[in-house]
């Protein structure tokens, strides 16, 4: 089958679509943003986490005919050329990366909670990222990174990243 | 049942379009190199920032990551690529009668099929000792999950049909799934022909038995410690592509290149030079890329067919297509004075490596030398084995050996605290090793090691506020809402770890750098080429860091890790910053001493004189400097050095005496828990850690690895285990094998120490591995405080905690 979707700002149409695809498979394979990541291939990770029509979705566990006529968008598409979006910039910065496999998905989740709830707490950050795993990092510097970009989003001080807080200080 | 129709689009590469296939992080460059390099090919990467030893630049790849660029070995494209799929073994022990591919050769689409005739050189492999893996099974399957053959084919869903029309007879067998009959029951049939012992490594220290009747408390426990899953997050794949010389070259994430090469080359026949590796973006290894999986599968499909092959594992063949860690079965017994000195410890540790040698040699040593961990012991008995059976294959996993051995020993710690009356604390404090003592080795202690420092440093650490009841996610069960605080009681645990860093007994695992320094654009540059492999854990950013440090220049640019240089050994055993990072540091002093040696030269002083600093070469005594690309003009430095580790000595084969350890390094985990009584469930409160690192090379990084090691043992304390029946493995998806998520971890509390090692570069001691060692018990005992129970098992299941079973 054919499938056309806007997918950052683009309309890709992609053909030859085997109807067991998914939107995952269309993306890494066929319009080349291999960005998001297979993982798990069953929504446990969150690995591939995009936008589809402004809602965060595991690209997996969306068959590519779903995608038709749709908005999607992707890590790859978060960035404003060279300009990092601040939570982009702050992933880097806080440590919140080492392999990095996750982090597609989890910028994409942390970008959303930010969209919608500017100055999250810990707890809702925690919430809001619960569905994204990491094996590397233990989430610390992810929670860091995500207080950091919510910071400066609004506006607040650019403090430089010195390392984690001692709970003391986060309160 | 008829079999599904052809997929549309097969007979054609799948991946359409060359314009949009190459992605967007792979630059001008691709295009001048597509006919023999991939797209997505990883690229040297000028590393951001100006932060030297002991600052925190970014990571050279970070930008890269956040962007959805990184070119991970998942990611590999190139025109006219095939898809490679693997046949495995639904049984844990079978004999082959007969494979049929005649079937799935015939299927649309399909390239190529391959089985063990196929296999062009030798038809086993191994990682360490025995090559006694077979590279496709024959004759007969020893695990689950063991492949079989191979399809080569133009869409991953058409390489996966033609594998459903693979016909293989196999006669099953029973298993061998008793890992203590597999050590002991001589007459239970052999899983490898040399046996079902991979290694008995004893260690004998005094006499045992007349310290026993000297004892005036003793203590005993059984242990058990379940299978553990690496669980990287970035499956393995890799690309294969076919060379005009009639070799090989390969785009994979592993944690050693040369020795991947090693173990390759003989099985397809070709020398290792015609082997070319480049490692590709690796997501997360923990040891579980340190085995071979999809290397000469995807070699030989790619040779066979004269076309590039990709393969990707999805979740689940992940799980069957790496080692684990051991599962472990250990018997401990204490004797002691009733102040809760030690007199003697009589262990034995049972260890299950499944079919094949993989790394069990290794994991038996450490178990074995570190078997009591951290505590000076005047009488010892340890009885370490490792064992072949038809269960899971076992190899390296973040702190190999030593992780399953500390839940054992620091559980007894506790158990003896309690005997004579004794807060944990006091109880380690009163054995703890130190510098100058000895390790159950004899292996004398020739570094800081700062214990009852940092043991008293834990204790006097402030505790987190009390059980809020009126906060759902943070009570045991979360927003499932199973208690609103009736049945939670709060309790508190102790952890502490020992890991030798580097490799062991005799290994001279070196590390190779070469480093490059030119003017490029009008800037000194610094080149720093290794093999090394960037796994997550931020070697790259200390590379460039050491690089600026010794060179006093800013830019550095990391090339790609491949087999163009020389070996540097693993990434593993905690060991890159010590052993590439001291190859980088060597190689950059001998690059500084041939800029001060020209510029000496040119103006007319001696080099020693000089120093590199600030990006100009300064007298000494100061003064005014030169820039250095004024002193290079166009010449060009380039060093090779390699970095070797002080040698070690192997452990006796019957007393297991021997100074076989490089380095050793210690964490101190606390642990606060609130467990629900009734229902036994487990939220971790807090976990605070004192690392003695010797030097922070990078605080952030550091503490990267602090946080994921401990989040580890967290999940070996309380979820993470592949669960066995009869050999079958009944959970491999992250729906059934669960880690830790960010709800799951606690904040953490560290306290890094730094008393140097005077042997190791910069001072430096290896710091991943250790916090996994120490996490868990620290866990399992803050739960038994909690609940009163002996909880002698990890993973704790909600049965255990509740006191059900």
């Amino acid at each position: 089958m054919r499938v056309t979707f806007t997918v950052n700002g683009r309309s890709e149409t992609a053909d030859d679509v085997w109807e067991g695809e998914s939107l995952l498979y269309v993306l890494r394979e066929r319009v080349g943003l291999p960005g998001s990541k297979n993982a798990c291939e069953q929504g446990e990770c969150g690995s591939c986490t995009v936008y589809l029509d402004g809602l965060p979705v595991c690209a997996c566990l969306v068959a590519a005919g779903q995608a038709e006529g749709r908005t999607v968008r992707t890590v790859e598409g978060l960035a404003d050329g060279d300009r990092l979006d601040p939570v982009q910039e702050a992933f880097a910065e806080c440590g919140a990366v080492q392999c990095g496999f996750c982090t597609p998905g989890l910028v994409v989740q942390a970008h959303d909670l930010i969209e919608r709830v500017p100055r999250p707490s810990d707890a809702e950050i925690r919430e809001a990222l619960a569905g994204n795993l990491c094996r590397c990092t233990g989430y610390e510097k992810i929670l860091d990174a995500v207080r950091v970009a919510a910071a400066r989003r609004a506006g607040a001080d650019p403090v430089p990243y010195g390392g984690t807080p001692t709970p003391e200080e986060r309160r | 049942m008829n079999g599904p129709a052809p997929l549309p689009g097969t007979g054609t590469p799948a991946g359409t379009g060359t314009g949009t296939g190459t992605g967007t992080g792979t630059g001008t460059a691709t295009a001048a190199r597509a006919r023999t390099a991939p797209a997505r090919a990883p690229r040297e990467i000028t590393a951001p920032g100006s932060g030297g030893v002991g600052d925190s630049p970014p990571r050279p790849d970070g930008t890269l990551k956040v962007r959805g660029e990184f070119a991970y070995s998942s990611d590999l494209w190139m025109d006219g690529m095939l898809w490679g799929a693997t046949l495995r073994s639904p049984h844990p022990r079978a004999r082959i009668v007969a494979v049929d591919v005649s079937e799935a050769l015939a299927h649309p689409g399909v390239a190529a099929v391959l089985t063990h005739e196929d296999v062009p050189g030798s038809k086993h492999f191994g990682i360490d000792h025995f090559q006694d893996q077979p590279v496709l099974a024959f004759g007969e399957v020893r695990h689950q999950g063991e492949p079989v053959a191979l399809v080569a084919a133009d869409h991953p869903e058409t390489a996966r049909r033609a594998l459903e029309r693979i016909r293989v007879d196999y006669e099953v067998l029973e298993p061998l799934t008793d890992a203590r009959r597999a050590a002991f029951d001589p007459s239970c049939p052999p899983v490898q022909p040399r046996g079902n012992l991979v290694r008995h490594q004893p260690v004998r220290v005094g006499d045992v038995d007349e310290a026993r009747t000297r004892a005036e408390v003793t203590v005993s426990g059984e242990y058990r410690v379940g299978i553990q899953d690496q669980a990287f997050l970035g499956p393995e794949s890799g690309l294969a592509v076919p060379a005009e010389d009639g070799g090989v070259d390969l785009y994979v994430a592993t944690q050693w290149v040369h020795n991947d090469i090693k173990q390759i080359a003989p099985c397809l026949g070709l020398p290792e030079e015609r082997i070319r590796m480049t490692l590709s973006g690796v997501g997360g290894a923990f040891g579980g890329r340190e085995d071979l999986s999809m290397q000469i599968h995807a070699s030989m499909l790619a040779l066979r067919t004269g076309r590039p092959v990709k393969m990707v594992y999805n979740r689940q063949e992940s799980f069957f297509g790496h080692v684990h860690r051991h599962p472990a079965e250990m018997r401990y017994e204490y004797g002691a004075t009733r102040d809760g000195r030690l007199l003697y410890a009589d262990v034995e540790i049972l260890l299950d490596g499944g079919a094949y040698t993989s790394s069990t040699m290794a994991v038996v040593g450490n178990a074995a030398s570190l078997g009591v961990g951290p505590y000076v012991i005047p009488n010892i008995r340890i009885d370490a084995y490792g064992v072949y059976t038809n269960n899971p294959p076992c190899g390296a996993m973040r702190g190999f050996g030593a992780v399953q051995a500390c839940f054992a020993y620091e559980s007894m710690m506790d158990r003896l605290a309690d005997a004579c009356g004794l807060d944990p604390l006091t109880v380690r404090q009163v054995n703890a090793l130190s510098e100058g003592g000895v390790l159950a080795t004899g292996q004398v202690v020739a570094a800081p090691l700062p214990m009852a420092e940092m043991l008293e440093r834990v204790r006097e650490l402030p505790m987190p506020a009390p059980l809020d009841a009126a906060d759902p996610l943070g009570l045991p069960g979360g927003v499932s809402q199973t208690t609103r605080g009736e049945g939670v009681r709060r309790g508190v645990g102790y952890g502490v770890g020992l890991k030798n860093i580097c490799f062991s007994e005799g290994f001279d695992d070196f590390s190779t750098a070469r480093v490059r320094l030119e003017v490029i654009g009008g800037r000194a540059t610094v080149l720093v080429h290794t093999a090394a492999a960037e796994v997550g854990q931020g070697l790259v950013t200390v590379q460039a860091q050491i690089a600026r440090t010794e060179l006093g220049v800013d830019r550095v640019v990391i090339q790609p890790a491949d087999n163009r240089v020389g070996d540097a050994g693993s990434s593993s055993a905690s060991r890159q910053s010590y052993m590439s990072g001291g190859a980088v540091m060597t190689a950059c002093r001998a690059v500084r001493d041939r800029v001060l040696a020209l510029a000496a030269a040119r103006l007319g002083t001696a080099p020693g004189g000089l120093c590199l600093a600030g990006g100009e070469v300064v007298p000494a005594g100061g003064g005014a400097g030169v820039a250095v690309e004024d002193v290079l003009g166009d010449t060009v430095i380039e060093e090779t050095r390699e970095y070797h580790h002080a040698p070690t000595e192997r452990m006796n084969p019957l007393t297991g005496q021997g100074a076989s350890h490089t380095q050793l390094a210690i964490c101190v985990h606390r642990a606060v828990v609130d467990v629900d009584v009734e229902l036994g469930l487990v939220k971790v409160v807090e976990l605070a850690a004192v690392q003695d690192v010797g030097r922070i090379l990078n605080r952030v990084s550091l503490e990267g690895q602090i946080h994921g090691g401990s989040a580890q043992g967290l999940g070996l304390a309380l979820m993470e285990e592949i669960q066995v029946r009869d050999g079958l493995v009944l959970n491999p998806s992250f729906t059934d094998y669960l880690i830790p998520t960010i709800l799951d971890m606690p904040p953490m509390r560290l306290d890094i120490l730094e008393n140097p090692d005077p042997r190791a570069p910069y001072g430096l001691r290896g710091a991943g591995e250790p916090p996994t060692l120490s996490s868990t018990p620290a866990i399992v005992a803050a739960v038994r405080d909690a609940t009163g129970l002996a909880l002698n098992r990890v993973p704790l299941r909600p049965e255990h905690v509740a006191g059900l079973t």
